[in-house]
């Protein structure tokens, strides 16, 4: 195998982008991408994409995104793992590289939720639909279900989770690309108008447009074009049951414990080594069991962890600089391409008024469903 | 919801039947070809018993278009005294805040849904406190 890095990125703002279309955001994000990288040309493109045939009714993105990027005739690939279709659509363009299949490729993701879909309907494909969706369950629905196994487990309150959007909210107020670019309160947090009990409108993350997309390449071309090598030092999947009440435990996530564990294990490395993490907070309460199933804190000890601010800027590990899902916006094609980008710019060193002092080794956790499935990518910047 | 995928799966909304792994007794709802525990491919069918607690649940403000109107609605996962768990609405609450992990319930036959191009009514099970 292949070292393989990230040498550009490029990204939409992330929001409602009812002026542009899904082709109009992708190729936005992917022009950045490639002009940021210096490469005249790819060999390769991944799109990854939840559930564009019920947002805007246009499947076989691949084809229409090469089309419209003007790269025809190559291989252009549309990638669907729910939430984590661009965490996986990164993982593809990894391993095409990494095998020696192809030199330079183009893994980018993609969403437009607010062209007129029933989002709730369309979000809820990712979930069982014939023993969950039918009774009427929804996403936040089952999120809240594990917080509130959660909350009754281990003690973890309401406050706790609202400090996860707060957080959020400040370090996504200081990204430009960001949604939602202000502070919030705890007390907003918990008079927000409830959508799923223990969840307030802000304990969820948004509906959002949006698009992302990074060139990954080998050492040596990176070498030629004289850029900083962002080394892709892990990249592992994992899958779980689809419905969250055939698991064990409603309290863990069993496809980022063993996506964690194999990619420390690839990586060389243990959770006190990664010096920033990209989580995947579609709910407050994703943050919390997250951090506690990647190894940062103890399992039940994560709403305690955020509510102390060890997980903010500056503390034991800082988790979402980027502003996560919640405030940065959670286009879901896009999210898992958006927290490579954040670990790019931060590992670069360009991530502005919300850098990490010193940032050299950077996780990404990106999840679909109720986390049916969990891809995660480590990342180490050069010297 | 065309009738045929609507009728497919009245065995398991109308009576709760599932199939039991033959070799190490893995009990799969809805019924499954492999049993995920051994791999093995032999279940026999059996008909789950209709009484149980609340692992976890939440109220549902905000719904999709199908359940809008419903809203606000319980929905809990459900752990059956066999030890199966399934995810169903708990229905006939009238005061939210006193629902409780750990509470006893009974498996009932209920309307889920309406399908207003095909007009059929679907049914299932929802959950009703004891």
């Amino acid at each position: 195998m292949r070292d393989v890095v990230v040498i550009g990125a490029g990204m939409t703002k992330f929001g409602e982008l009812w002026g542009k279309s899904i082709k109009d955001i992708f190729v936005e994000a992917a022009l950045k991408a490639i002009e940021d990288a210096g490469v005249k040309q790819i060999d390769s493109m991944y799109v990854g994409a939840m559930s564009s045939g019920l947002f805007v009714g246009q499947e076989h993105l691949g084809a229409v995104m090469a089309d419209y990027l003007g790269v025809t005739p190559i291989p252009a690939t549309h990638v669907e793992s729910a939430c984590a279709s661009g965490g996986v659509s990164f993982r593809q363009a990894y391993l095409e590289v990494a095998s020696g299949a192809s030199d330079i490729v183009l893994a980018g993701g993609v969403e437009k939720m607010t062209d007129g879909a029933d989002v709730t309907e369309a979000l809820a494909t990712a979930a069982d639909q014939e023993y969950e969706v039918y009774q009427g369950v929804t996403f936040p629905g089952l999120y809240a279900m594990i917080a509130h196994a959660h909350m009754k487990e281990f003690g973890t309150t309401r406050k706790q989770l609202a400090a996860v959007a707060v957080k959020n909210h400040r370090n996504g107020a200081k990204n430009p690309n960001a949604q939602f670019r202000s502070d919030i309160t705890i007390d907003q947090v918990l008079n927000a108008t409830m959508v799923s009990d223990p969840f307030g409108l802000l304990d969820c993350s948004p509906v959002s447009d949006g698009a992302a997309a990074v060139i990954v390449t080998t050492m040596e071309i990176a070498k030629k074009l004289k850029k900083k090598p962002i080394k892709v030092i892990a990249s592992a999947q994992a899958s779980d049951t689809i419905a969250l009440h055939s698991r064990p435990s409603i309290t863990t996530l069993g496809s980022v414990v063993n996506a964690a564990k194999k990619a420390y294990k690839m990586a060389g490395l243990k959770p006190s080594d990664i010096d920033l993490c990209e989580v995947h907070d579609c709910f407050t309460i994703a943050e919390i069991v997250v951090s506690e199933d990647l190894g940062f804190f103890k399992k039940g000890e994560g709403g305690k962890a955020a509510e102390k601010g060890l997980t903010a800027i500056g503390g034991k590990i800082p988790i979402n600089t980027s502003g996560g899902l919640k405030s940065k916006g959670h286009p879901v094609g896009a999210t898992g391409i958006a927290q490579i980008i954040e670990l790019y710019e931060q590992l670069n060193g360009k991530a502005g008024d919300r850098q990490v002092k010193g940032a050299r080794i950077g996780m990404a956790q990106n999840m679909g469903g109720s986390g049916a499935s969990c891809v995660i990518h480590i990342l180490e910047g050069g010297k | 919801m065309i009738t045929a995928r609507y009728h497919r799966e009245i065995p398991q909304r109308y009576r709760l039947e599932a199939g039991k792994c033959t070799k190490c007794g893995y009990v799969a709802f809805p019924p499954r070809l492999v049993c995920p525990k051994c791999n093995t491919k032999k279940f026999k069918p059996i008909v789950l018993k209709d009484e149980g607690k609340i692992i976890t649940y939440t109220v549902i403000r905000v719904g999709p278009d199908k359940f809008s109107k419903e809203t606000p609605y319980a929905i809990g996962i459900i752990e059956l005294n066999d030890k199966l768990r399934l995810t169903a609405q708990i229905a006939g609450v009238v005061d939210f805040d006193k629902l409780k992990i750990g509470q006893k319930v009974k498996l009932v036959f209920r309307k889920i849904q309406d399908d207003g191009k095909a007009g059929i009514h679907m049914y299932g099970y929802k959950a009703v406190l004891v």
